[in-house]
């Protein structure tokens, strides 16, 4: 259908706008990481790089940023094997208990953040693991298992299982045929897990904050604690530099998996 | 017949194979011999037990009783990837992620063979098929022919004894469908190994095969040649499975050596009786009977009237549906010299009581046929 050019210049201010909307409180960020006073204000004085030097260099956010990359990571890895084998359990189950035990392990994501906090500090407390590694990653895998499975899942309903049983005519034990068809298959499926995992740990910030203490913060919990005390803008800097390494993360891998499409068809 | 064929099939037996889903019985005690290197078709409509006898040899599906031997030895509980039988499906099955070159080296790679050895043979299955020139190709760029030929060479790459096909042209049009048919033809005879091929469709049973298994609700009614089956049918249900029929019933009346069946008050009859209690029925095959305007003189002892109710040119002559009195359809071939007839026209059917073939009745014949 063709459009009448003032339709679609009202189309696209609207879109626009939308837009600006969506990325403003973002990029108001940037700038402010730049300031060259102890002020979150905005518009920012002065250029300066001195709250990146004070990432880098103060203890307090070095660690921080790399005890959320551990945990991260690990949680990517959990969840994703996890996530993983419970998809494949569920796809190759009796249709009405896989849908009862699929809603069950999507609960997570709907019940309220504060509520699983709660009880998960609640469990903590009792069993020291407050402040621990394994305590952050296990509440980690919690909230990121469903996006694993979710995306697993989505990927499994297209594969065509003909081609396993194809691949057992021509020789290939239930083992060999995971790994050379199935594997490959439903691959963008569960890297995109991998990667929902890795980023619902590393910004998770309601759980965190209850299951925290002293001696083991992740970088939001850092990030929170440090601007409820007073207002530093190497927040500022912290939220840029994430900003750009999501972005890239993000991009490049919709440009890889662009270009694996392109390939194969 | 093929100097290559010795010893490259295996020989397979089926004794009394069943397979039960709850109460359904998907096989009902099939048996079956067939020879190395033999083209064996199994013929039937859809869920006759065809396609589950495939799964059955493929090693896909269980049996639930009975013994299954590929080449002189029990394969019962062997799981399908040790049974190194090539299977051909309808749906291709080609994995998408790999090149046409990938997918053919794939059960070569599993048998751990070296790459110079691997290549050899991937370019040697390939140009069997004449694919040769689409190694580097995916299956998603390849038209469905194309797809199933590479299946095809997936399937013989690794020299199996044994090649099991479902339905494999049942996805492509016609005429490629009866390219196809001469091309697998082809390598059988250049393979000589035992294939064993699915189909619901009698006139490729007929194009391809050595001999037809014909099946109908989980058991075997029939095995022989296409013209064994034709000529020969020993039930209604295969008789009217395999090429066109008339069915004449009728009030029977036996005596000791011949049958007469009255259709509406005319009175055919056939030089033979049938054994035992079962209702006959005469099954005639349409080239067996002549048509003609009535009162005209013609051979054959046995005479019916009825009225044209379909005429269908089809080129080396002409098909006649004909409306007998009981209601019933009589279906006539005329020779392109023959005389031409036009619709609700009246006319006599002639035949040749030696011709007609006691069946007994059977009411899964008709039911199934749709």
């Amino acid at each position: 259908m063709e459009m009448k050019p003032l339709t679609r210049l009202i189309l696209g201010l609207v879109c626009l706008l939308v837009a600006i909307w969506l990325v403003a409180p973002t990029l108001v960020v940037v700038p402010m990481s730049f300031n060259e006073n102890k002020s979150l204000a905005f518009p920012p004085q002065g250029f300066s790089w001195q709250w990146y030097q004070n990432f880098a260099t103060n203890p307090e956010w070095s660690t921080s940023f790399l005890n959320s990359l551990k945990v991260a990571s690990l949680v990517a890895v959990l969840a994703t094997v996890l996530g993983t084998l419970a998809a494949f359990g569920l796809d190759r189950m009796k249709a009405r208990p896989a849908n009862l035990l699929r809603m069950l392990m999507l609960t997570p994501m709907v019940v309220p953040g504060v509520v699983l906090a709660i009880g998960i500090y609640a469990v903590y407390l009792d069993a020291q693991l407050v402040g621990t590694l394994t305590g952050f990653v296990l509440a980690h895998t919690i909230l990121a298992l469903p996006f694993v499975l979710i995306a697993v899942s989505a990927n499994l309903e297209v594969f065509d299982r003909r081609l396993e049983t194809a691949a057992a005519s021509l020789g290939a034990g239930a083992l060999t045929t995971f790994r050379t068809v199935t594997l490959p298959l439903i691959l963008p499926g569960i890297l995109s897990g991998l990667l929902f995992a890795f980023a619902t740990s590393f910004d998770e910030i309601v759980v965190s904050l209850f299951i925290t203490n002293p001696y083991l913060k992740t970088l939001p919990v850092q990030i929170f604690s440090s601007i409820t005390r007073d207002a530093d803008p190497t927040v500022a800097a912290v939220g840029t530099i994430l900003l750009f390494a999501t972005t890239i993360l993000i991009g490049g891998g919709m440009l890889l998996l662009g270009r694996e499409r392109k390939g194969r068809l | 017949m093929n100097p290559r064929a010795e010893n490259r099939g295996a020989a397979i037996d089926l004794d009394t194979v069943s397979k039960a889903y709850g109460s359904f019985k998907a096989l009902d005690g099939v048996s079956l011999r067939i020879e190395p290197g033999e083209f064996m078709t199994l013929l039937g409509p859809s869920g006759s037990g065809k396609t589950t006898t495939l799964n059955v040899i493929a090693g896909f599906t269980d049996v639930t009783s009975g013994s299954l031997l590929v080449g002189g030895k029990s394969v019962v509980g062997v799981p399908a990837h040790k049974r190194n039988i090539g299977v051909v499906f309808q749906h291709y099955a080609l994995f998408p992620h790999m090149t046409v070159g990938r997918n053919v080296a794939y059960p070569l790679t599993l048998r751990g063979i070296k790459q110079d050895e691997r290549k050899k043979r991937v370019a040697r299955a390939l140009d069997m098929v004449k694919m040769g020139d689409f190694a580097h190709r995916y299956p998603s760029e390849l038209s469905g022919g194309q797809q199933q030929r590479v299946a095809l060479a997936r399937a013989i790459v690794f020299d199996p004894p044994l090649l099991l096909m479902d339905e494999p042209l049942g996805a492509l049009d016609k005429k490629l469908r009866e390219w196809l048919q001469l091309e697998i033809k082809r390598i059988h005879r250049e393979l000589g190994t035992t294939f064993v091929y699915v189909t619901h469709d009698q006139e490729e049973a007929l194009v391809l095969s050595d001999r037809i298994a014909v099946f109908n609700r989980g058991r075997i009614e029939q095995v022989g040649t296409g013209r064994q089956l034709y000529d020969e049918p020993a039930t209604l249900f295969v008789g009217r499975f395999i090429g066109d029929s008339t069915v004449l019933r009728g009030e029977v009346k036996s005596d000791g050596t011949s049958t007469a069946l009255t259709i509406a008050g005319e009175t055919v009859s056939a030089p033979r009786r049938l054994a035992g209690e079962a209702h006959p029925v005469m099954l005639l095959r349409p080239e067996k009977v002549a048509i003609r305007r009535p009162g005209q003189d013609a051979a054959g002892t046995n005479r019916l009237s009825g009225t044209i109710a379909e005429a269908i040119y089809l080129g080396s002559g002409s098909k006649y549906e004909v409306k007998l009195g009981d209601g019933s359809t009589a279906i006539v071939r005329s020779p392109l010299a023959g005389e031409s007839f036009g619709l609700g026209e009246k006319v006599e059917l002639c035949f040749d009581g030696a011709d007609a073939k006691l069946l007994p009745d059977d009411s899964t014949a008709d039911t199934t046929l749709t």
